[in-house]
């Protein structure tokens, strides 16, 4: 395995392996996201209970369970680029964090937006919006400690260790918030219920669901790539790139 | 062990003859560094502890108004929340815990930046860091002398600010027990939230984000504690949770702190 992977730790090697995949991803992507959309948006049957204000599960859940697997996605790849010192994992990890910010930052408006109706409020401190809210400021940590460096690697580096601490607590804090919301209020309405969806309203959430994570390795990619050459600026092949592209 | 005793000597007797605090300070701090520095092969783990705990106490002790301010915070922070909410009793009784244990924290993080920024700006830490020594005894030293100075005072004026909020009388066992357990928890997480920003110039808004949303747990099963305790049931499982926190934070958070302190120092 590290033979085959061994190749991706030269920058130039991993940028034009991302530009490979790009076209790709965006071309599943818009075809996912399509059909997922429209059919969720448009033909799926609205809810019995909750009506059409129902659909718009079909963006808050893939941007709730996506906000928490790039956080684990970043832990990983701050975790190798700690042990095994890999440059290539920082600069992976520096193009997650504002995805991952961004996608909590939807998760909590989509949820509000569905509490208003729902439960007659914007915001209840649930154990669930509450953990997620302290996932953003988990996210807005890392990328404030990032921006705060001017050397990158260092950025990096202390950022990963952040991202390392915080993926120890998140369940600690995920159970200490369930915990504590129990024992000073009583639970409150809870989600929908999942075994019983049925299938016209579970294949359009598949196909959105797995648009979205597309959607989140294009820009992440996208981000890398920047990223990539940000970092090596000054090497002979970004120049050539640069040229190349100036003469075009 | 026989280095010990000149050394401890050394630094007592400089602390009489020289005036200049300044000059002291650094005095003190070189020849403790010097002997950890230069004995390797002489130092147990126990000594070295020893070592930068006296260090960090006697220079604490030199700067008293450090271990002050963040108490007057702690006290003012308090006073506040009755004259913005209300003199009656009932109210303040209800959320006395929470403003105790908010105000405890928002005073923790306060002191935090004293815990490595004058080490890192005279260089100390970097030799520290140098040592033979693991980096996880010498952390560990200095978090633990940290909270001798900043927590146990909190723990100890706490019971008079919970009078002032009207606590409920069979929640003070509760309240000091949970301080007693939570504030190295606030310690040694803060440590690698300093650690961190060490070595950036405004390190202390940053610092405060990257803490606070860490220090949750801390706060909710500790005034869920302090809350049972007052209605007279048994609040033995928030405190093995938090005690479990403390442990847990005390075998992990040197390493963190030791691996963030080699990124800040570079």
């Amino acid at each position: 395995m590290w033979k085959w992977l061994h190749p991706y730790a030269n920058p130039e090697v991993s940028y034009h392996f991302t530009n490979k995949l790009l076209p790709w991803l965006s071309a599943l992507t818009v075809i996912f996201l399509t059909i997922g959309l429209v059919w969720a948006l448009l033909f799926a049957p609205a809810d019995y209970q909750q009506g059409h204000s129902f659909r718009i599960f079909y963006i808050h859940v893939p941007a709730a369970s996506l906000s928490m697997g790039i956080y684990v996605a970043m832990a990983i790849a701050a975790f190798s680029s700690l042990v095994w010192q890999l440059k290539l994992a920082d600069a992976s990890a520096a193009a997650m964090a504002p995805v991952g910010a961004a996608f909590t930052a939807i998760a909590l408006i989509t949820g509000a937006a569905w509490g208003k109706p729902m439960w007659g409020t914007w915001w209840i401190w649930d154990a669930r919006l509450t953990s997620e809210l302290i996932l953003l400021f988990l996210y807005l940590g890392v990328i404030a400690l990032h921006n705060a460096f001017e050397d990158k690697n260092l950025a990096g580096k202390a950022a990963g260790i952040l991202t390392l601490v915080g993926v120890i607590n998140i369940p600690i804090i995920k159970y200490s918030v369930e915990w504590w919301n129990t024992l000073h209020q009583g639970s409150t309405v809870s989600k929908l219920g999942k075994p019983s969806m049925s299938l016209d309203m579970l294949w359009p959430f598949i196909f959105c669901f797995i648009g979205f994570s597309l959607l989140v390795s294009v820009i992440i990619c996208l981000r890398f790539r920047n990223e990539i050459l940000a970092r090596n600026s000054i090497r002979p092949w970004v120049r050539e790139l640069v040229q190349q592209s100036t003469v075009k | 062990m026989t280095l010990k005793a000149p050394s401890a000597l050394e630094t007592e007797k400089l602390a009489v003859t020289l005036d200049d605090t300044l000059i002291e300070n650094s005095i003190i701090e070189n020849t403790a560094l010097k002997s950890i520095a230069q004995s390797p092969q002489h130092l147990s783990y126990r000594h070295a502890f020893m070592l930068v705990l006296k260090r960090d106490l006697t220079i604490a002790m030199r700067h008293k108004d450090d271990i002050i301010n963040p108490l007057l915070f702690f006290v003012i922070v308090v006073t506040l929340f009755p004259l913005g909410i209300g003199p009656e009793a009932q109210t303040l009784s209800r959320i006395a815990p929470g403003i105790i244990w908010v105000a405890a924290l928002l005073a923790t993080l306060l002191s935090l930046d004293r815990l490595f920024k004058s080490d890192h700006l005279d260089g100390s830490l970097e030799q520290m860091l140098l040592s033979p020594h693991p980096i996880f005894v010498l952390v560990l030293a200095k978090i633990f002398a940290h909270w001798l100075i900043t927590g146990l005072p909190l723990l100890l004026i706490a019971p008079l600010l919970a009078v002032l909020l009207h606590l409920n009388e069979q929640s003070y066992t509760a309240l000091l027990l949970t301080l007693l357990l939570g504030t190295p928890v606030l310690s040694l997480l803060g440590a690698v939230g300093v650690a961190l920003t060490v070595g950036i110039k405004k390190g202390g808004v940053l610092l405060s984000l990257l803490v606070l949303p860490l220090y949750i747990p801390v706060l909710i099963f500790a005034t869920s504690a302090i809350d049972t305790a007052a209605l007279g049931l048994p609040y033995s499982g928030q405190l093995a949770i938090i005690a479990a926190l403390f442990f847990g934070s005390l075998t992990l958070a040197p390493f963190a702190v030791g691996a963030a302190l080699k990124v800040s120092t570079n």
